[in-house]
Order: structure tokens, then C-alpha cells, then sequence
């Protein structure tokens, strides 16, 4: 389904996630942030960008375990940046799938 | 019927369901394959956004033992899924067999140790409790416990601190 943000166009699944990661600008994600409450911090965007790089590498979104370990932001941390989820959130902010793993 | 009626029926929101807003699992197992499913559950609950509470009593503190946590082991007796018949599964070096190669499979999929486990779940803000009785049964004390674990507390406390909760036992 489509949704707007800022006026950009993207497609999205029904639970907002976006399903083409291209369609994805740092302006989108200030508005995705807006509305699942977070207001994004630089420490925010280290999430982000390393969830797009490690997404554009591996072709699949980093689970919390991934991303704790190797972007340098602990877990401690990433529940403090998006406190209803970061499993989910940190993802579907940085414009990329749901992901799949439990860990 | 118009086509406006149609697609206002078409648009209309599905009915809303209650948010699942809270977890608590009692985990009463020791063994590692039962170990798992109550952790990595906490741990998605978590990742999610929903609160997770577990209660760790009888064989399950063997889960939050410092002296068991990294020594947890398959049980390859009553337990049908090993498709193995009961007396095989008892014969000596049988458990440590079956815990090699689960603990193998583990670790070539990433998946992380229990102990590792806890310790996200600890700073994921899960909330991890001891049951008092058991800890009695098993003489027990707060020392022989990891550091994960809040408090040592009775089921009438799990009970109070797992208010609203979906409570799953394991």
C-alpha cells in the first residue's frame, strides 16, 4: 500500500514497514520516527545508517543481536533510543523490512 | 448495494484488538532445550516493545545457576521427539551426545548461549525473578544465582508483578 511522507510517495506493508528501500530518504525517516514517537538523535542515525549498510551488504535487515554488536551502540542503548521496540522500530525507521530473526 | 457502499465496506478498519502489552513466562524446566523457548520468547517479546517478566521455579533455576547456567544439557529420555527409543536414549554418554549437537547447531546458526541470553534479556529491561520456594527445595541462595536476577521472590509476588500480563508456562 502507498503512503505519503513529507509529500514523498512510498509503499509500505501493513504493518508500515517499507518494502523498497530505495524509495527511502533521512527525511522520511525523521517522519517515521514522528509518528512511532522518537525524535532522532545523532546517536539515532549511527543505528540507522549502520541497519542501511549492513541491509545493502547482507540483503536482509540486521536483528538487534547484529546490530548491537557490530554498530557499536549497545543494547542498553538501542532500548533507550527506541523504547517501544527497537527489534522493530530501528528497522522500519531506516526504511527496510520487518526482520526476520528472534535474536 | 452502490459502489460507494462498496468501498466504504472495503475501507472500513478491522476490529481492534487489545494490544499485548505485557509477558510473563514461568520457566520450570533445566534442560537446554527447555531453557530456550522461554528466553528467546522474552527476548522477541522485548525487540517488540512488550513488557517481559519471568519466573524462574523448580528445575528452571538451574537456567539462572551460576553453576549450571553454561552446563545445561538435552534430556534424550521421555522425550519423544528424539525418535529414539527410551532405552537408547538412556544408555550412558546418550545426553551428552544429543547436547553436543544441539549445542553445535546453536552456534552455526548464531544463535546465542543462555548465559549470553540472560544477559541481553537483563539489559533489554526484562524482568528476571527466582522462586523463593524452589530456592528453598534447593537449598539455594541468592549467591549461587547470576547477577541477572532482580530478586527472590514467591508466586504470590510473581503474580502482583505479572499484573495485566500473558502468562505462558514452560
Amino acid at each position: 500500500m502507498l503512503r505519503e511522507y513529507r509529500g514523498h510517495q512510498v509503499t509500505v506493508d501493513e504493518e508500515g514497514f517499507m518494502t523498497d528501500a530505495s524509495q527511502w530518504t533521512p527525511e522520511i525517516a525523521e517522519a517515521i520516527a514522528d509518528e512511532v514517537g522518537v525524535t532522532l538523535t545523532p546517536e539515532h542515525w549511527k543505528v540507522i545508517t549502520f541497519c542501511r549498510e549492513d541491509a545493502a551488504r547482507e540483503g536482509q535487515p540486521p536483528g538487534l543481536r547484529r546490530i548491537s554488536k557490530l554498530s557499536g551502540v549497545g543494547t542498553k542503548e538501542l532500548y533507550a533510543l527506541f523504547p517501544k521496540g527497537p527489534g522493530k522500530l530501528a528497522a522500519r525507521v531506516a526504511g527496510l523490512p520487518k526482520p526476520r530473526g528472534c535474536v | 448495494m452502490t459502489t460507494a457502499t462498496l468501498d466504504a465496506t472495503a475501507s472500513a478498519p478491522a476490529p481492534a484488538r487489545a494490544p499485548f502489552e505485557h509477558l510473563a513466562i514461568i520457566c520450570s524446566k533445566g534442560t537446554l532445550d527447555m531453557a530456550y523457548p522461554g528466553l528467546i520468547l522474552a527476548n522477541a517479546a522485548r525487540m517488540s516493545g512488550i513488557d517481559a517478566t519471568l519466573f524462574f521455579t523448580f528445575w528452571g533455576l538451574d537456567i539462572i545457576t551460576k553453576k549450571t547456567v553454561d552446563r545445561l544439557h538435552v534430556s534424550t529420555v521421555g522425550n519423544p521427539s528424539m525418535h529414539i527409543p527410551t532405552m537408547v536414549g538412556g544408555l550412558p554418554g546418550m545426553e551428552r551426545l544429543a547436547t553436543a549437537m544441539m549445542q553445535k547447531q546453536l552456534d552455526r546458526l548464531d544463535i546465542p548461549s543462555v548465559h549470553e541470553l540472560l544477559t541481553i534479556l537483563s539489559d533489554s529491561g526484562a524482568h528476571l525473578y527466582a522462586c523463593r520456594m524452589a530456592m528453598d527445595m534447593f537449598k539455594r541462595t541468592r549467591e549461587d544465582l547470576v547477577p541477572h536476577v532482580e530478586d527472590v521472590i514467591s508466586a504470590m509476588d510473581f503474580f502482583d508483578k505479572a499484573a495485566g500480563a500473558q502468562v505462558l508456562f514452560i
